[in-house]
């Protein structure tokens, strides 16, 4: 019931799948607000930060918007899903573009050594921090992607395709899975919980 | 390990998942629904919704049922059928899709993939092909299957690819609908040709057939639909078999 009274507010900057992220969020109880608003968004508990699509474009979405400002001041639990993790770090390989800078990494294109975009359920291990609590290492979570971001100091959970990579990242307030949690049955569902529950 | 993904097919006409033999004779096998909803609870990985009818009756898939299917579902699915536009792809997205899949419309217009790929990005752009097989010629059919193109299948898959598809549907005319096995000895020199994730489609019947498409067909996913409807084969067993036959799958 506590969780029902959260404020959560998923920032809509017209990048992909944001209904899938709602949808995951009312599964588990909680109603989750879409918005660009600068004031719902500093109000709220948590923030979402989703993203399907491309990183130079998005980037440019969130200028125009001022979010990209907005995003790094926020004090509240921030979650970047996917693209939004790729945006959350210095730079992307993709349309090099510059990114808000959150986790001093940069995202890199897979080397064409197997098929890209990785695309499908992988395992993630090392899991390490609060969004990880209660999962097994060796879960299987879905990806969708063409960038990577190396492991470093922040990776809370890795995965292998090609390589080793960051399957997600914590610094301070601020979180981020490269996998979709809200397309990750309920392992995911878990993930989100976790989430909800910081 | 990246697992390799096993995808039960709704074939959708009115509402109802229906599905042909050999694209003729259709039989309703249920609500689309609760059948999303048992295949993701049963270990399917991904779905995919064909309104098989639209294209050939111009009609639009259905966007009540994708977003009823997208509140209740915990993995991702796709939709195709009748897709032509970027407005198209923008409400079934909407409603809470993955992926569209996009079939006679891209070959009639090839444009569309780019176009697509460009506004809404390669993952969600799944290219399915039709192909007859005739004195090992490979021909992409459209409609379902009624119309020939001359069009060679490898030509296809390369200009899709080149135009940003995300992933490709290959279902084999010959093999659809016989529960003989997929085209494995085809889907083997696609999978090597292309360099995006390719779904075998047709001509499932028995479980050794999806561990064949993953190891003779080197496909990265593998698609049936009246095996599971009818439950001649359950997803858990099936997921089983393959991990014994060192197929990596989530379990």
């Amino acid at each position: 019931m506590l969780m029902k009274k959260q404020n959560i507010v998923i920032i809509d900057y017209e990048a992909g799948n944001l209904q899938s992220v709602k949808y995951a969020l009312e599964r588990l109880g909680v109603n989750a607000e879409v918005s660009n608003c600068e004031k719902t968004i500093r109000q709220a508990d948590k923030v979402i930060f989703p993203g399907v699509g491309e990183a130079a474009w998005a980037m440019k979405k969130l200028r125009e918007t001022g979010l990209d400002q907005l995003i790094p001041q926020l004090k509240q639990p921030v979650l970047g899903i996917c693209l939004g993790m790729q945006l959350m770090c210095a730079r992307s390989e993709e349309g090099d573009t510059k990114g808000l800078g959150l986790f001093p990494v940069d995202a890199l294109k897979f080397p064409a050594e197997d098929k890209v975009p990785h695309m499908g359920w992988n395992q993630i291990k090392q899991l390490k921090g609060k969004l990880f609590e209660g999962i097994k290492a060796e879960s299987y979570v879905y990806f969708v992607h063409s960038y990577y971001v190396p492991l470093n100091a922040y990776t809370r959970a890795e995965t292998d395709y090609i390589k080793a990579f960051s399957a997600s990242l914590q610094k301070d307030n601020f979180y981020a899975c490269q996998f979709h949690p809200e397309k990750s049955g309920d392992i995911g569902q878990a993930i989100l919980k976790n989430f909800i529950k910081l | 390990m990246l697992a390799k993904r096993i995808i039960p097919c709704l074939d959708i006409k009115d509402g109802r998942t229906v599905k042909g033999i050999n694209f003729v004779g259709l039989k309703d096998a249920g609500d689309p629904v609760e059948l999303a909803k048992a295949y993701a609870e049963q270990g399917a990985d991904e779905l995919v919704f064909l309104d098989i009818t639209a294209t050939h009756e111009k009609r639009k898939t259905l966007l009540d049922m994708v977003e009823k299917v997208a509140k209740v579902l915990t993995i991702p699915f796709t939709v195709g059928g009748g897709i032509s536009s970027c407005e198209d792809v923008a409400q079934i997205l909407k409603a809470g899709a993955d992926k569209i899949a996009i079939n006679s419309s891209a070959v009639r217009r090839p444009e569309l993939i780019t176009e697509l790929a460009n506004r809404f990005g390669s993952q969600c752009v799944v290219v399915a092909v039709d192909a007859r097989e005739t004195n090992e010629n490979w021909e992409v059919y459209l409609n379902g299957g009624r119309i020939p193109t001359g069009i060679k299948l490898i030509d296809w898959l390369k200009e899709a690819e080149k135009r940003g598809a995300g992933e490709i549907l290959f279902t084999s005319m010959n093999h659809d609908g016989t529960k003989n096995g997929f085209a494995n000895k085809a889907l083997a020199e696609i999978s090597e040709m292309i360099n995006i994730p390719l779904i075998a489609s047709g001509g499932a019947g028995e479980m050794r057939h999806f561990a064949d498409a993953f190891t003779e067909g080197k496909a990265d996913a593998a698609l049936a639909a009246s095996v599971f409807h009818y439950k001649e084969i359950e997803i858990p067993e099936l997921k089983t078999f393959l991990e014994k036959n060192q197929i990596p799958v989530r379990i």
